[in-house]
This record gives C-alpha cells, sequence and structure tokens, in this order.
C-alpha cells in the first residue's frame, strides 16, 4: 500500500512538472512564431502594389520613403534616388474623381484599364493600388514588393503600425521608452528603497518595524491602476506645474509611479536580506570599535548584498513589466524622448493598448508579439546581469 | 595592579535577574577564566566589559564597573572607543564577507587609519601573533569563508589583536573547533598573558586549568568562588566548586 501511493505520488509530481514545463515552452515557442511572422509580411500592405510609370527608373523604396512620399513629405523622385521629377501620388480613390461610374463600369471591370491610363500619361506617379487590377495592365511598373526588413525593426526609429500603404515598425522609440522610464524609477526608488531598509532593518525600534512592515507589504497588493489613477489624479498636474510642461503626462511621471511600485518589492527583499545578517557579525564589528554606521555599510551591506541586489532586481522587473500605471501617465507618444519630461510609451503599454485594434494575424499584430520577445529578452538579459554579478562575487557564503 | 573592578553588579534582562551582586577584580596581563554551567551568566558578565549588552533592549545595570580606573558606564565615556580597546573573540568563528587581509584591516580602518604600509604591516603581525601567517600568507586576497573552522577563528583572534587592544574578552573560543584548533588557540592565549588582560569564558575546565591565572566560577547568576586556579582546582572553598569541577553536576 504504501509502494502504490509513494509510486502514485512520484507520477503525479512527474506529469505535473513535465507538463507545465512543456506549456510554458510552448507558451515562448508560439510567441517566437508569431513576431518571426512579422519579416513574412511585405512591405506595402498585402493584396496591394506600388505602380510606377515604367520610364521611372526607382528600383525600390523603403517602408519609411513610401510613408513619406504618402505623406508629401517627398515631393520629388530625387529625393529618393530617382529622376528629377515632381510625385504625383495616386490612390484608388482618386479613380471615382477622374472618372465616371460608366467609364469604370458597374464592377470596377474597367478600373485596371484606367489605372494603367493615369499610370502612362504621368512619370512621376506612384499609384497605391489593388495588385489584381494592374497585374496585367500594359505600360505598368509595380514596384517588386520585399517583405519587412530586420534592420528596420530593430533599428527603426519609427513607429506607425497603422500607416498605408505601408506599416513602419520600427521598435527604437518603444524599447528607449522602456529603458528610459524603468532607469528613472530604479534612480528614484533605489535611495529611497535602501534608505528604508537599513531603517527598518537596523534602526527602527522593533515596535515601529512591526507596524511600518505590513503596511510596506500591504502597498505591494494594491492593484496597479490604482497607482496610475494616483499619477494621474496627483503626480502628472504636479510635475506640469513645477516644471511648466505643456503635458503632465511624461516620462517622468510614470518613473515615479513604477518607483512607488517597485519600493514595497525592493524594501521588503533588501530588508529580510539585512535581517538575516548574523547578530554575531554585527557585534564583531561593533566590538573593534567601528560605529553602527561603518558596521552597516562595511558588514551588513556587504553580507546581504546578494539579497539587495535580487530586491532590486525584482523591482526592475516590476518596472520593466508593468503596464496599467505606466499607460495612464505616461501619455503614450511614440516617439524617441529627447528628454524624460516628454511623453513617450513603453512596451508594454504598446501591447496593451494596440492589440484590440491590430486585426489577429496581421503584421500588426505579429509586430505585437515581436515586442513581447524583446520584452522577454530584456528580462532575460538583466537577470543573467544579476545571476552574474553574483556568481561573481566570491565572499559569499 | 588591577585591570578590571567590577563593584556590586547586577543585571537584568527585562524583569530577569541575570547577575547578583557581583564584585571581582581582574589584575593586568593575566588570564582569568569563568567557568559555570549554561546559563549561569557568566557570558553576560564577560560582555558588560566593552558594552555588548547595550545592543540587547531592555536590559539594565546597576553597580560599577571600571576599566583603568575609569567608570566604563559613565556619561562621558566614547563606547567606540571603549570597544576599540577592549577586544572580543565570539564563540563561533564570525569572520566578515571579506577578503583575509580586510578582515584584519578592518579595526584599523574603522579606526581610521588610513597609512597602508601600517595596516599591511599590523595585519602581518597580528596574523603572525594568531599563528596563521604561514597558513594565509600566499592567499590574503582570498576571501575569508575559504578558510576552516579553526583558520577562522585564529583569523578572528587576529582581527581583535590588530587594533591592539588592551582587555581582550573570550567567549567560548573553542567551543566550536576540533582538539587540534583547541589546542593551537590555547597556545595563543598563554602567549598573550604577559601582555594583555585576557577573560575568557570557557565550557571546558581543563581549558581554564591549563590557560588561566585566575578562575571565577559561576553558577545561577552569582559568582561563586574566585581566585587562583590552582587553588580553585585542588582545594577550592565553597562545596559547590568542588561538586562542578569533579562533574558531580553541571
Amino acid at each position: 500500500m504504501k509502494k502504490w501511493i509513494d509510486r502514485i505520488a512520484r507520477w503525479v509530481f512527474t506529469v505535473s512538472g513535465f507538463t507545465t514545463s512543456v506549456v510554458i515552452l510552448l507558451i515562448i515557442g508560439f510567441l517566437f512564431t508569431e513576431a518571426a511572422g512579422l519579416f513574412r509580411n511585405p512591405i506595402v500592405e498585402e493584396g496591394y502594389v506600388l505602380a510606377l510609370n515604367p520610364k521611372n527608373p526607382v528600383k525600390e523604396l523603403s517602408a519609411e520613403q513610401i510613408k513619406q512620399l504618402f505623406d508629401e513629405d517627398i515631393t520629388n523622385w530625387k529625393e529618393v534616388g530617382g529622376p528629377d521629377l515632381p510625385v504625383r501620388v495616386f490612390r484608388l480613390e482618386d479613380l471615382d474623381q477622374l472618372y465616371t461610374e460608366e467609364q469604370l463600369g458597374a464592377e470596377y471591370e474597367f478600373a485596371g484599364a484606367k489605372i494603367a491610363e493615369q499610370v502612362q500619361q504621368s512619370p512621376g506617379i506612384v499609384a497605391f493600388v489593388p495588385d489584381v487590377l494592374v497585374q496585367e495592365a500594359p505600360g505598368v511598373r509595380c514596384l517588386p514588393d520585399r517583405t519587412i526588413p530586420l534592420k528596420d525593426v530593430l533599428l527603426g526609429a519609427e513607429w506607425y503600425p497603422t500607416a498605408t500603404p505601408s506599416p513602419i515598425f520600427g521598435i527604437l522609440p518603444l524599447v528607449s521608452g522602456t529603458i528610459w522610464v524603468s532607469f528613472f524609477a530604479i534612480l528614484i526608488a533605489l535611495p529611497f528603497g535602501l534608505a528604508v531598509s537599513i531603517y527598518l532593518a537596523e534602526i527602527a525600534p522593533e515596535k515601529v518595524h512591526k507596524l511600518f512592515k505590513p503596511v510596506i507589504e500591504l502597498l505591494g497588493g494594491i492593484p496597479s491602476v490604482v497607482y496610475g489613477f494616483f499619477g494621474l489624479a496627483v503626480i502628472v498636474p504636479l510635475l506640469q506645474q513645477t516644471f511648466g510642461l505643456p503635458v503632465g503626462e511624461s516620462g517622468l511621471a510614470g518613473s515615479i509611479v513604477l518607483a512607488i511600485m517597485a519600493l514595497p518589492t525592493i524594501i521588503t527583499v533588501a530588508e529580510d536580506a539585512m535581517r538575516n545578517c548574523p547578530r554575531t557579525m554585527r557585534e564583531a564589528s561593533l566590538a573593534l570599535g567601528a560605529t553602527r554606521w561603518q558596521t552597516i555599510y562595511k558588514v551588513v551591506i556587504p553580507f546581504s548584498i546578494t539579497g539587495i541586489t535580487s530586491g532590486v532586481v525584482l523591482g526592475i522587473g516590476r518596472a520593466i513589466g508593468e503596464t496599467m500605471a505606466v499607460l495612464m501617465v505616461t501619455g503614450n507618444a511614440a516617439i524617441l524622448p529627447s528628454s524624460i519630461l516628454e511623453p513617450l510609451r513603453t512596451i508594454p503599454a504598446t501591447i496593451a493598448a494596440e492589440l484590440g485594434e491590430a486585426p489577429a494575424g496581421g503584421a500588426h499584430y505579429q509586430a505585437l508579439f515581436l515586442l513581447g520577445v524583446i520584452l522577454f529578452f530584456i528580462t532575460l538579459f538583466i537577470n543573467s546581469c544579476v545571476e552574474f554579478v553574483s556568481a561573481r562575487n566570491k565572499f559569499k557564503r | 595592579m588591577n585591570k578590571i573592578e567590577a563593584k556590586n553588579v547586577d543585571f537584568y534582562y527585562g524583569s530577569f535577574h541575570a547577575l547578583k551582586h557581583i564584585s571581582l577584580d581582574i589584575p593586568q596581563n593575566e588570564v582569568v577564566a569563568f567557568i559555570g554551567p549554561s546559563g549561569c551568566g557568566k557570558s553576560t558578565f564577560l560582555r558588560l566589559f566593552n558594552r555588548m549588552n547595550d545592543l540587547i533592549p531592555g536590559t539594565r545595570l546597576t553597580g560599577q564597573i571600571s576599566i583603568d580606573g575609569t567608570d566604563i558606564y559613565g556619561r562621558s565615556v566614547d563606547v567606540d572607543l571603549l570597544r576599540r580597546d577592549v577586544g572580543m573573540v565570539f564563540q563561533r568563528p564570525n569572520p566578515f564577507p571579506k577578503s583575509i587581509f580586510e578582515n584584519v584591516a578592518y579595526g584599523l580602518r574603522v579606526n581610521g587609519v588610513k597609512d597602508r604600509a601600517f595596516i599591511a604591516q599590523r595585519v602581518e603581525e597580528a596574523l603572525k601573533g594568531a599563528a596563521l601567517w604561514d597558513e594565509v600568507k600566499d592567499k590574503l586576497k582570498e576571501s575569508a569563508y575559504a578558510l576552516s573552522g579553526g583558520q577562522q577563528q585564529r583569523l578572528c583572534i587576529a582581527r581583535a589583536m590588530a587594533v591592539e587592544p588592551s582587555v581582550l574578552l573570550m567567549d567560548e573560543p573553542a567551543s566550536a573547533l576540533d582538539p587540534i584548533s583547541t589546542a593551537k588557540i590555547e597556545e595563543l592565549i598563554c602567549d598573550l598573558s604577559g601582555r594583555t588582560t585576557v577573560v575568557i569564558v570557557t565550557h571546558s575546565m581543563q581549558q581554564a586549568a591549563r590557560v588561566s591565572n585566575k578562575t571565577a566560577f559561576f553558577y545561577l547568576g552569582e559568582m561563586v568562588e574566585y581566585g587562583e586556579t590552582k587553588k580553585i582546582f585542588t582545594n577550592p572553598d565553597q562545596e559547590a566548586t568542588q561538586n562542578y569541577i569533579t562533574g558531580r553536576f553541571g
């Protein structure tokens, strides 16, 4: 009987451990496949082509150039390496203004021919049209479409996922937004967190400690949306007034909210680590004539440095992955921030805000998965840094 | 000449009366051992000499303890300076999470010594004094935790001796060590006598007999008997002492 229970227990643990691991791996695998799908998408929206006059020698256009052409920021072909020729932007809707319904046919059956006519007439034209209409048309050169290049995504400084004809998925503004917000959050949280944990572990009388510790742990349990609301109601207007900003929603507001959110984690973990420093070690230091402060920073902190670092990393982890509060206070402008006082946007906020409007399976949707992968790598990188640092700490017990 | 004089010392942990009316004089540059069963107050008494008990909340002291004629619980006493002059070695080796060198240099550094050459010299002297130099001279930069328990305890003695205290308190310094390490530490204590005042708390009566000039026997917070070690172990005045050293209780 005992043997059977033992066997069943072993089986249950093996199976549950195995399934959990497999499920997690599958989730990661899913994330990666979806993200990789982005690079199989053409630059120009699926099903459409850019048609040029055959005399126009321009061979290829990047997504950014296409966007500028259609925004009429580029008005001459020589800016993209072509001849000195004014650009004429042509969209499918323009057909209705140029031709009557009869000319186009009841079912648009003559539309292809009319587009071809337009393209042939003006050498500087760039027409954004469905590929079926112009594939067979004579005198029309379709720009060969490429898939989205990795370089443009990873190093791209612009994030316009809904731009037509070609969306731009430069993740740099989002990555830098995340890093800026997290960096400043840690910069704010670290000194305060350390100070409070030192106070609680070393200086506070037992009564104060008994009162403070649960309160701080309670702060860690407040939902992030509440912190976001607090940030929106208090910190944002405060920043707007103090710095005279046009809008208070800024990276700094996000950093402050995140710092407040990371504090409970940093304080509890660091304080626990410092409390674990044996009493005899403190006594040894004091017995040598060291002051209390010397004992704290020369013995207690070095002894508990691993615990303190893990508290800080958990804090950073929370800051990087935090979505809701950041979404509410950073202003959500997907631009490369030039100062922490400007609105910016983080990776998690982008995913949360855009996933709803991105059609499943489309390029935008896959781009959001790619952001998830990037976030995964950032966290992985930070965790390995900590592993590396604590493994190198040779004075550890 | 007396180094430490305690007069009518009573000590309380909260409402617990831990030490009762203890008066005892410790002569300069001699080794004095405190013996007695667990919980008899000998460690508590030892820790009064460098005010270590100040760290425990809810304690209270009456009576007077003076070192070199100064009341160490007086108002104008700088506790850090007192502790610099009264070194302590603990029951378990407790090196800092630092290198061997930095462990020994710690006391000098926290007391404001900056001169590197002087620190290096003092570290070497202290390690030689603790009979550890030959074993660690090639790995001074390594972690103190790489040493064995006995080596760690000798490191702690070197650490305490590096600041040249005039009194060294030892709280069961060999109780966590093997016999060979214990022998080395006892040898060290014998070396120190004549130069430094050593007060040692020990559970081992043989150890007390081997290293000390004078011995005090504590029982239930009282000092039962205090005298020359030889006399305590051969011909004690009190029956309780006789019973304890012959192993009838404790």
